[in-house]
C-alpha cells in the first residue's frame, strides 16, 4: 500500500513513480507519485509576450485619448525632492490663470502641501498621497482626472513624487515627461540616472541665479543629458527669481495652442 | 522600488491568464528584461516571495533571459553594443544612438499547471 496517500493499488505499471516535490506546507515536502496511465505530468508551458509596464501602459493610453479628445494639454513634472517644481508650478499659474484654464494633480507620499499652495494661486488641485508608493500611475491619474473635473482646452500638470528613478517607467498619458533639475544638485544628474533623462522631452535647469554660488556646470549638464537624450528641449530659468521665465511660460503657450488647434474638428 | 509594483502586474496578468487558459498553479516564470531597461534584477528577486505570496505562483520559480543592449550610430550608421543609455558609439564616439535592443521587460514564458 502507498505509504503517503494509502491507496492499495500497485499501479497498472506495477511500480510507483515518483513525478516531483510540491510543498504541501511551508516545512514539509512530499513527493507525489501517480499510477500508470493517470501519471501523465500535467505541467505545460506556455509562450507569450506580455509586457510588464503592460496594465499601466493600457491606462496611459486611455488618458492619452482623454487628453486629446478635449483639448488637455498634460505635462508630468520629475524631479529629486527638493529641486523646485511646486514653485515653478506656482509661478506659472501666476503668469497663465488668465490665459488658460489650469488645474494641477500633485503626488507625494503624504500630506497635502503642495496641493495647498497650488489652491492658494485660485487653481484647482487634487493631491494624491501614494504612501508608501513611490511613483504616480496611469490608473491613479484617470481617477483623479474625473474627481478633478478638467476644463476642455486646459493646461494640467501633474507633479510627480520628488524621485529620479521609479517615475521614469510610468507614462501617465502625458503630452511630454519634464524633468526638472536645480543647480543646487550635482550636473551629473544626467549620467547617474539616465532613465529619467532619457525618458523626459524636457529638462529645465533650475535656480539659475544660484550659478555664482554652487559647482555646477551648465554646459557639462547640457552635455549629459544629450549624451543620454540627444532631442532632449532645454530650457535655463530661475522660477523664484524669474530669470529666463518667459521662455519656459512661451513653450507652454505655443504647446497648448497646438494641443487646442489639434482637438478642434 | 518600482519593481515592486511591476511584479504586482505580472500577479495580475498571471490571474487573468489562469482564468482564460485554465490552469491553477504556476510552477516558472520566465521574464525576458534588456539590459538597457530600468529594472534591477536583485530588486525584483527580493520583492518576488512577497507580492507573490498567497497566489498561484507562491511557489514559483522566477528565471531571466538577459537581452543585450545594441543601438545604431546615426552618424556612421554601424552597430554597436551599448551597456548604458548614454554609452557611444563604438566605431567613431559619436552618441547619437538609435536603441535597436535592451530596453525590453516582457514575461515569455509560464511552466504552469
Amino acid at each position: 500500500m502507498c505509504g503517503i496517500c494509502g491507496c492499495g493499488d500497485s499501479g497498472q505499471s506495477g511500480k510507483w513513480v515518483p513525478v516531483k516535490s510540491v510543498n504541501l506546507s511551508p516545512l514539509i515536502s512530499y513527493p507525489l507519485h501517480h499510477h500508470g496511465e493517470e501519471s501523465i505530468d500535467k505541467s505545460r508551458l506556455i509562450q507569450m509576450e506580455v509586457d510588464l509596464l503592460s496594465k499601466n501602459d493600457a491606462y496611459a493610453t486611455k488618458n492619452r485619448h482623454y487628453f486629446q479628445q478635449h483639448g488637455v494639454f498634460v505635462l508630468n513634472l520629475v524631479s529629486s525632492p527638493g529641486a523646485g517644481k511646486t514653485t515653478l508650478l506656482v509661478e506659472t499659474i501666476k503668469v497663465l490663470k488668465d490665459v488658460f484654464p489650469i488645474a494641477v494633480i500633485e503626488g507625494d507620499q503624504q500630506t497635502q502641501h503642495d496641493a495647498d499652495r497650488i489652491r492658494a494661486t485660485g487653481v484647482r488641485a487634487l493631491q494624491i498621497n501614494t504612501g508608501r508608493a513611490c511613483h504616480l500611475d496611469a490608473q491613479g491619474i484617470g481617477e483623479a482626472v474625473i474627481q478633478l473635473g478638467i476644463e476642455n482646452n486646459s493646461f494640467l500638470a501633474i507633479e510627480n513624487v520628488g524621485n529620479l528613478v521609479c517615475p521614469s517607467a510610468f507614462d501617465l498619458g502625458e503630452a511630454h515627461k519634464v524633468v526638472v533639475l536645480s543647480v543646487t544638485e550635482g550636473d551629473d544628474k544626467p549620467l547617474k540616472y539616465a532613465d529619467m533623462f532619457y525618458a523626459a522631452d524636457v529638462m529645465i535647469i533650475n535656480k539659475i541665479d544660484l550659478l555664482p554660488y554652487v559647482d555646477f556646470d551648465v554646459a557639462r549638464c547640457i552635455a549629459f543629458a544629450q549624451q543620454v537624450n540627444p532631442s532632449i528641449h532645454i530650457l535655463e530659468l530661475s522660477a523664484t527669481k524669474g530669470d529666463n521665465f518667459d521662455e519656459w511660460t512661451n513653450w507652454l503657450r505655443s504647446s497648448m495652442q497646438k494641443a487646442i488647434k489639434s482637438h478642434a474638428p | 522600488m518600482h519593481e515592486l509594483s511591476l511584479l504586482e502586474n505580472v500577479r495580475t496578468i498571471l490571474e487573468e491568464h489562469a482564468r482564460s487558459q485554465h490552469f491553477q498553479i504556476v510552477d516558472t516564470i520566465t521574464l525576458e528584461i534588456g539590459a538597457l531597461s530600468c529594472v534591477e534584477l536583485d530588486a525584483l528577486r527580493f520583492a518576488f516571495e512577497a507580492v507573490m505570496k498567497d497566489s498561484l505562483a507562491e511557489h514559483a520559480e522566477l528565471t531571466f533571459k538577459r537581452i543585450e543592449g545594441q543601438g545604431r550610430c546615426f552618424e556612421c550608421g554601424q552597430l554597436t553594443p551599448m551597456r548604458e543609455l548614454y554609452d557611444v558609439c563604438v566605431h567613431c564616439g559619436h552618441f547619437r544612438l538609435e536603441i535597436l535592443s535592451g530596453l525590453e521587460m516582457k514575461i515569455t514564458e509560464l511552466k504552469v499547471r
